[in-house]
């Protein structure tokens, strides 16, 4: 069991909490009303909603931190949502560390986003939209750690599905843009099945969906039961943060503008499965089965999205994959439990700067190359654009773990942890996570060669519309946020993990920190083997692409493995044949069925008695309206006839 | 008497509609004022209403009843609970929508708009008399009679195959119909031999269903069942909806699948439960199998359709068959989910209803083929499309979520196989929401009755040029005033309900808790409150 904090009633400053959503809200409200009137305005309106509420979350985070531990936990309710009979839903409000962090990243991180994306859409007549839907992701997911209740994180939960969709969709006109905003909505409604299903099991056996009296009485629950809760949790969070099997949806996202993809993929959205498994850790702690579902979940998806992200030659994709990769050990890491749901956090806080900034640098590049998304065309970039050089590299090294920045406190912590895990869980997780740490090292290496560094393919080629590409740095506003992520992105880590502090904050929502102990591998060596491998990719990237021209055309005569990772190890092509075909083949059958069938019958029917020759049916269409026509000056007459009674 | 009043100044209102041929502003103008002072009138029954009376034990508010026919024991006796006055609501809000959206729809040749709108104002009547009569003889009789107006609604102002439609629509109602009247009588010969004498008032009827043995439940039961389930519809008796909700003019059909349809889903909850309790849960696998069938088989078909407006009539068959789900599931919360579900669905139904009929006035096709990029030109219509279609896949923060979530919250405990089945149909209902979207409003412009309407030369898949889009978008506007009028109050509707449900909830709760307790039946699950 876990030790459950005391809920207050917030006060002070944190009795405001509900201006932390409110404001995007309305922000991306009057932005979608105010219409072209918004036009020259609304951008900064975006903005600044969102500032404000990172400023309110500081207050309110500084305010909570000079409280004792056990009173940082308190809840705002705010009116009752949905009440019937013994259901009571509220619409309220649950601050406490773990929703207080997320409410910093999301904000802090989603400032920068969208300062940057001011420069970036500057040229876009559709900018005023795309603050408007921006706006609304962040106030989704901003309720979705808020709420002090399963569906209230249900509302976020789907309205950052929302979000997402609008966003990906963005460039409205582009087929594959649709096709991958319908897809990712579809995959997370999947997921939402599971967390809809989760909430009803809760309701039956507890008769309740308030957090603070499901922990209370999780206890109470037959284990069998506990683990289909758990289970049906992890399947929410495997559609929001693109794990295994509902990852197919992730690399897709691309297809929105580039902030978007820095949103969902650093600070919103694919962090959401984290938080709540997080965030019902009391219900995880009661189950070994079901943790070790969340484990090999997190496992499978980490080596999926390092193989995976070796073989694209698109810088977004490969990021893209690299985040499924790395959500993949946030959620092995709270799948491990006690000893692992803060390194969970750790390494999300962590990957959030460092993941926004590569992004937010992938567009920096892009704006440059004439939003070509082709690493073959791009090379030696890093004269031409220093400061993004210099910052994405600084990201670079933090995802790679390279010793002393982020990735290297964060990562690693989670990969010692896994090796601590009882018996074979031992040896798979942790190694299965050494092995994908050094692909990582291989395929980001590799993405940093081939666009920063080696010949300038680009002097010899065209752009689509027949011009010539100047790649050039970015404005002020996209490079001031890339600075600041770099900084995060080099300190972060250190300062989260330095004494413990990030795991002390958390305790009162995660319970105490565990230190790992025994396992597969002693504590002494795994750093050491992590270390090794990572050298060992970035070496064999080195060797594979930096000591070789890279040709602008990609080589088609490769090996299956490759071509395999290519096809996104057949996700899309197993989806297709499994549901998508015959759904459509079953759906047209049905259709065929109702018209001809179902229908069919009432018509035969209707034949029979009628006949079947044109005379008799005139004959019966116009006995039909007489009939009715009758019918309808009876009833009048009944009425009139009524009120002669009533009022005579 | 505030009933009375409701019940007939609509049909007041229709009598002085119908002569003015000649006039149709006039007649548009009179039918909508009819319209707003019974939205008004509706507005002050609402207030009338009390929340705390109900709860106390009060069956039925703001009664009227005369002596009708003595010799049958017939009253005409109107009432309301909970449950029928968010309908009235419902009623009220729709039709001045429904006017002012058919304000400037093509009538078709020989008929005159006078009697449109003068049929929608008796079919106002029809429907608050078949909401508020607490005699179920003087139900039977608006049950039927309100298929006259819309019977010539779809029949007279319809699409090209109006005739077949009509006829349709009407034979399979009235065949409900008439095996309804055999049960109503049935139930008369029943209370006669447990009361001592007959009677149809409901109250009276409900206090002996205790004692009616199962069997004779059952036929009674079934007999009910079927003319509900022909109107509400359930699969497999569906097929006049497809065709009666894509010949029908908008407005019409707005009213029949928003409100007309109401009267299955509510008959069960009115009649079938209360009067026939140990029917109602003997059978209720049968009805439950149907729904969810319904859920699943509904989304499938509105996933193949190629007819917009059939389209629209196939989603609808499968939120009815959410709303049966949370019927016969018998718990507080699926009850009032289910209830709650019957106002949202005529909202963003209705809604989608209408943005798809502004999308056939334009392009002068009900095919989804022939639209494609409509966002470009239009994006305010496409936006108001992607709302009602939000609300009709219940995304939380819309209207139907609130009651999709009660519904399915609410039946898990009693029933969680078919609850298991039925929330997979919102992958199904994302699925098909969506992929229409994408057909008709994303991508470039495309389809024959966009480009036609925007005569362009380059045929389809051409991009149109952002400097002449302003101009050519005059061929496909986007929506006017009276369109964003009309839509307005629905999209506040959708997002306010989303929200704060909680004075619709208020008044539901205590009848739905009655009908619980008629069917003798305690909630599954009684939450912590109690």
């Amino acid at each position: 069991m876990t030790e459950l904090p005391t809920v207050e009633v917030a006060s002070g400053i944190t009795s405001l909490a509900w201006l932390l959503f409110v404001l995007p809200a309305a922000g991306s409200l009057i932005l979608f009303v105010a219409g072209r009137r918004a036009n020259t305005w609304g951008h900064w309106l975006g903005v600044l909603t969102v500032v404000a509420s990172f400023a309110l979350g500081l207050a309110i985070f500084f305010q909570t931190i000079g409280m004792s531990a056990d009173q940082r936990t308190t809840e705002v309710h705010l009116f009752d949502w949905i009440a019937v009979a013994g259901l009571k839903v509220d619409f309220g409000l649950r601050l406490d560390p773990l929703s207080l962090t997320f409410v910093l990243l999301i904000t802090g991180v989603g400032s920068l986003i969208h300062i940057y994306s001011v420069g970036y859409m500057s040229h876009d007549p559709g900018r005023r939209r795309f603050f408007a839907q921006l706006n609304l992701f962040v106030a989704a997911m901003l309720i979705l750690v808020l709420g002090n209740n399963f569906v209230m994180l249900y509302l976020g939960w789907e309205g950052v599905g929302l979000a997402s969709y609008l966003l990906i969709g963005f460039y409205q006109d582009r087929p594959s843009a649709a096709t991958a905003a319908k897809k990712a909505f579809l995959m997370n409604r999947v997921g939402d099945v599971g967390l809809a299903l989760a909430i009803f099991l809760l309701w039956t056996n507890l008769g309740t969906v308030q957090y603070t009296d499901v922990f209370e009485r999780i206890g109470q629950v037959s284990p069998g039961t506990v683990v289909a809760i758990t289970v049906l949790l992890l399947l929410g969070a495997c559609g929001k943060s693109g794990q295994f099997p509902l990852q197919a949806w992730l690399p897709d996202a691309m297809e929105g503008p580039t902030p978007v993809s820095a949103l969902i993929h650093a600070a919103t959205m694919v962090t959401a499965g984290v938080y709540l498994i997080a965030r019902t850790n009391p219900i995880y702690n009661l189950t070994e089965s079901g943790r070790l579902v969340v484990a090999l979940i997190g496992t499978i998806t980490l080596l999926i999205g390092a193989i995976i992200g070796c073989a694209y030659d698109d810088i977004k994709k490969v990021l893209a994959y690299s985040t499924v990769s790395q959500i993949g050990y946030m959620i092995l890491a709270v799948g491990l439990g006690p000893i692992g749901y803060a390194l969970g956090i750790a390494h999300l806080l962590a990957h959030g700067f460092f993941k926004a900034g590569l992004f937010l640098g992938a567009g920096s590049v892009m704006h440059a190359m004439d939003d070509n998304v082709d690493m073959r065309r791009y090379g030696g970039l890093w004269r031409k654009m220093p400061i993004t050089f210099v910052t994405f590299g600084l990201g670079y090294l933090a995802l790679i773990g390279f010793p002393f920045l982020s990735g290297y406190f964060t990562k690693d912590a989670i990969i010692e942890a896994a090796f601590t895990a009882p018996g074979w869980q031992g040896w798979v997780f942790g190694l299965t996570a050494s092995v994908a740490a050094g692909l990582t090292a291989f395929y980001m290496t590799r993405l940093m060669i081939m666009t920063f560094f080696g010949e300038k393919r680009w002097e010899e080629l065209e752009t689509s519309d027949g011009g010539h590409y100047h790649p050039h740095e970015s404005p002020l506003s996209m490079t001031v946020p890339m600075i600041i992520l770099a900084f995060g992105s080099v300190l972060a880590g250190f300062l989260l993990t330095n004494g413990k502090a990030l795991a002390t904050w958390l305790a009162p929502s995660l319970g105490e920190l565990r230190e790992a102990e025994g396992g597969a591998l002693p504590h002494s060596v795994t750093p050491w083997l992590v270390l090794a491998l990572s050298a060992l990719g970035v070496l064999v990237a080195y060797l594979v692409v930096g000591r070789r021209p890279t040709p602008v055309e990609r080589p088609e005569r490769v090996s299956l493995p490759v071509r395999a990772a290519r096809r996104d190890l057949y996700a899309n092509a197993i989806n297709e044949a499994v549901i998508a075909r015959p759904g459509t083949w079953l759906s047209r059958f049905l259709v065929f069925v109702d018209n001809r069938g179902v229908d069919g019958v009432v018509n035969g029917t209707a034949a029979l008695f009628g006949g079947s020759s044109g005379r008799l049916r005139r004959l019966q269409t116009g006995f039909v309206r007489s009939y009715a026509l009758s019918m309808l000056g009876g009833t009048v007459l009944v009425a009139a006839a009524l009120l002669v009674v009533r009022f005579s | 008497m505030l009933l009375l009043i409701l019940l007939l100044l609509p049909l007041v209102g229709a009598a002085v509609v119908a002569p003015m041929k000649n006039n149709a502003r006039t007649a548009k103008l009179v039918a909508l004022g009819f319209s707003l002072v019974s939205l008004v009138l509706t507005i002050v029954t609402w207030f009338s209403y009390s929340v705390a009376a109900a709860s106390s034990g009060t069956r039925f508010q703001l009664e009227l009843s005369v002596d009708w026919i003595p010799a049958f024991g017939t009253h005409f006796a109107l009432g309301i609970d909970g449950i029928a006055l968010v309908m009235l609501a419902l009623i009220a809000v729709l039709v001045p929508i429904v006017m002012a959206f058919s304000w400037e729809e093509r009538i078709p040749e020989g008929r005159s708009a006078a009697g449109f709108y003068s049929l929608i104002l008796a079919t106002q009547s029809l429907l608050v008399g078949v909401f508020a009569a607490t005699d179920v003889f003087l139900f039977y009789v608006f049950f039927e009679a309100m298929l006259v107006p819309m019977y010539f609604m779809i029949g007279r102002f319809g699409g090209p195959r109006r005739q077949y439609a009509a006829v349709k629509f009407f034979l399979y109602s009235l065949l409900g119909g008439l095996i309804m009247l055999a049960a109503v009588i049935g139930l008369f010969v029943v209370s006669g031999e447990q009361l001592g004498s007959g009677t149809f008032t409901w109250v009276d009827l409900q206090r002996m269903a205790a004692s009616v043995p199962e069997s004779t439940q059952i036929w009674l039961f079934l007999g009910f069942f079927l003319a509900f389930a022909i109107k509400a519809p359930l699969v497999p008796f569906h097929t006049w909806l497809p065709d009666a909700g894509a010949e029908a003019p908008v407005g019409a059909g707005v009213l029949l699948v928003g409100v007309l349809d109401k009267v299955g889903t509510f008959g069960f909850l009115r009649y079938c439960l209360p009067l026939f309790p140990f029917a109602s849960k003997t059978l209720a696998p049968l009805v439950l199998t149907l729904a969810v069938i319904g859920i699943l088989y509904g989304a499938l078909l509105a996933v193949g359709q190629t007819d917009l407006k059939r389209f629209v009539s196939y989603t609808s068959i499968a939120h009815f068959g959410f709303i049966a789900l949370g019927i016969f599931s018998f718990s507080s919360q699926a009850f009032a989910g289910a209830t709650l579900y019957m106002v949202n669905h005529g909202i963003s139904t209705g809604m989608l209803f209408i943005v798809v009929g502004l999308l056939i006035t334009r392009g002068g096709s009900r095919l989804i083929g022939d639209y494609g990029g409509v966002s470009t030109v239009a994006p305010l219509l496409a936006g108001a499309f992607l709302v009602a279609g939000l609300s009709s896949l219940a995304l939380p923060g819309t209207n139907s979520f609130v009651s999709e979530f009660l519904v399915l919250l609410g039946s898990y405990p009693r029933q969680p196989v078919y609850t298991i089945l039925a929330t997979v149909g919102i992958i199904f209902a994302a699925l098909y929401v969506l992929w229409v979207y994408q057909r008709t409003m994303q991508g470039p412009l495309r389809g024959s009755a966009v480009l036609g309407a925007l005569d362009t030369v380059g045929g389809p898949g051409t991009m149109l040029d952002p400097a002449l889009s302003a101009k050519r978008s005059s061929g496909f506007p986007d929506l006017g005033r009276r369109e964003i009028a009309v839509l307005t109050p629905l999209i506040v509707l959708i997002l306010v309900l989303g929200f704060f449900p909680g004075p619709v909830l208020d008044v539901i709760t205590p009848s739905v808790v009655a009908t619980m307790n008629e069917v003798g039946l305690a909630d599954p699950v009684g939450g912590l409150s109690q």
